[in-house]
């Protein structure tokens, strides 16, 4: 009896529709987000991410419906984010009916933000996203959808997100993102073993093999993925039973 | 049924009321103590901080109301916050007073585990449960909390129904006449969590 290992499939949205990229560029269309988060929720998924990626002012109001759109069919947790700068984004994207937020770029910018959404909403409510990308001798910290760099280390970013009041760290690999190749095993374990909060690895999943490794070797609390769930590569109820074979805790519909 | 729901600008209470709905249940948000007294049935939903969700219930003059409701005997259900409300007090705010209708305290769980003890667990029966009737044993709940009520089995509380270990055991269901109240999310806990509602639904009636 423990702690479930959860699978979080992502819905990454411009405007209206679900897309997906390569590396963080090459998008191209992958579904209705509605369509996608009611087949997830039938399915199995233990929560579900939809994140703006367009993430743009004039754009804001669409994606708010679609998050509305998509809570109305969802009896698991939905967390978004994607351009939030102040309380009051996330307070509008809480309103439309998320439960959690997550904060990227601003909160590099401004790491109060953080300490402001965790005090207006629970720790519990607030996701720290993380693209990190290897460098020499380290994972760098991009920010604004992995177009600029900055200096920070991830390890030290995350460790000091979860001390501002992050309840959780959703830790992308920029490297992996896209390509298939599996989680980034060392980065995640990395993370997940240095911070006092839970960890959601994402980027580079393809096999159930892929999930099973993040888990024990990886320590991932969670895994995200996107494409091969949206293409139907891979049911979200099958790997859960491959997980299970393997003796890693997951929850199994009844 | 008409469920009033305590909205007191909880985030969760979209989704409790969504997840009632589609169990065919009328819902009403109530904001006032009037609103309370007339209730036929109660639901304090509760994501966030302990002091917010106090202070928040006297700054709109909720608690006599509530308090009185709860004596009256009008079935009522406090989810995560909202069973944590019950107890006496709460270390994330330990200057407050709780409702004080169980016994006990809220504390922070132990530092030894990941915080918050988020996702899915799994629950162990301590007694008969009118909340989990007809659900599986190997269930599974949605949790998302780093404050809970310890479980000392010698303390024969006899409201705890089920509790759920993380780091520490904790109260996980407590029942007492019409009194429900769970720590995990039923409103996000799958058809798991409907069922639970479903039996609050049920009891109400």
């Amino acid at each position: 009896m423990s702690l479930a290992h959860r699978i979080i499939p992502c819905l990454d949205t411009d405007g209206e529709r679900v897309v997906k990229g390569v590396n963080f560029v090459a998008l191209r269309d992958a579904g209705d987000p509605v369509v996608l988060a009611r087949r997830y929720n039938a399915e199995g998924a233990d929560e579900l991410v939809v994140l703006d990626i367009a993430a743009s002012r004039d754009r804001r109001p669409t994606f708010l419906e679609t998050i509305r759109k998509v809570a109305a069919e969802l009896a698991i947790p939905l967390t978004a984010g994607g351009g939030i700068r102040t309380l009051d984004d996330a307070r509008a994207v809480v309103r439309a009916g998320a439960d959690k937020v997550t904060v990227n770029t601003a909160a590099v910018l401004r790491p109060g933000l953080i300490s402001e959404l965790s005090e207006e909403f629970g720790s519990q409510a607030v996701v720290l996203a993380i693209d990190a990308k290897r460098d020499s001798n380290f994972w760098r910290v991009m920010t604004t959808g992995g177009r600029v760099s900055t200096d920070l280390d991830a390890i030290s970013w995350a460790t000091k997100g979860a001390e501002l009041g992050a309840g959780e760290i959703l830790l992308t690999s920029m490297d992996r993102d896209g390509t298939q190749s599996g989680f980034d095993v060392a980065l995640t374990a990395a993370i997940s073993k240095k911070v006092m909060v839970p960890v959601i690895a994402s980027g580079g999943a393809r096999w159930p093999q892929h999930f099973a490794g993040i888990f024990c070797e990886g320590a991932a609390d969670a895994a995200l993925a996107a494409s091969i769930f949206h293409d139907g590569i891979q049911s979200i109820r099958s790997l859960k039973e491959f997980l299970a074979a393997q003796n890693i805790q997951v929850r199994l519909p009844c | 049924m008409n469920i009033s729901l305590l909205d007191y600008g909880a985030g969760n209470l979209p989704s409790v009321e969504r997840a009632l709905q589609r169990l065919g249940a009328q819902t009403e948000r109530v904001c006032t103590s009037a609103g309370v007294a007339k209730a036929s049935a109660l639901i304090l939903p509760g994501v966030g901080h302990y002091g917010a969700l106090m202070r928040a219930l006297d700054r709109d003059g909720l608690r006599e109301s509530l308090i009185d409701a709860i004596e009256r005997g009008v079935p009522f259900l406090g989810i995560c916050l909202g069973l944590q409300a019950l107890f006496q007090k709460s270390d994330e705010a330990p200057t407050l007073q709780g409702l004080e209708i169980l016994p006990g305290s809220v504390r922070v769980l132990s530092r030894t585990v990941k915080l918050p003890h988020m996702g899915w667990d799994q629950l162990q029966l301590r007694a008969g449960s009118r909340m989990l009737a007809g659900i599986d044993a190997a269930a599974y709940f949605y949790f998302a909390h780093s404050y809970a009520v310890p479980y000392h089995a010698e303390d024969r509380s006899l409201e705890t129904r089920a509790t759920c270990s993380y780091g520490d055991e904790f109260v996980a269901v407590a029942e007492k006449q019409k009194i429900f109240a769970v720590q995990f999310h039923p409103e996000k806990s799958g058809d798991a969590g409907q069922r639970v509602l479903d039996n609050f639904l049920r009891i109400a009636a």
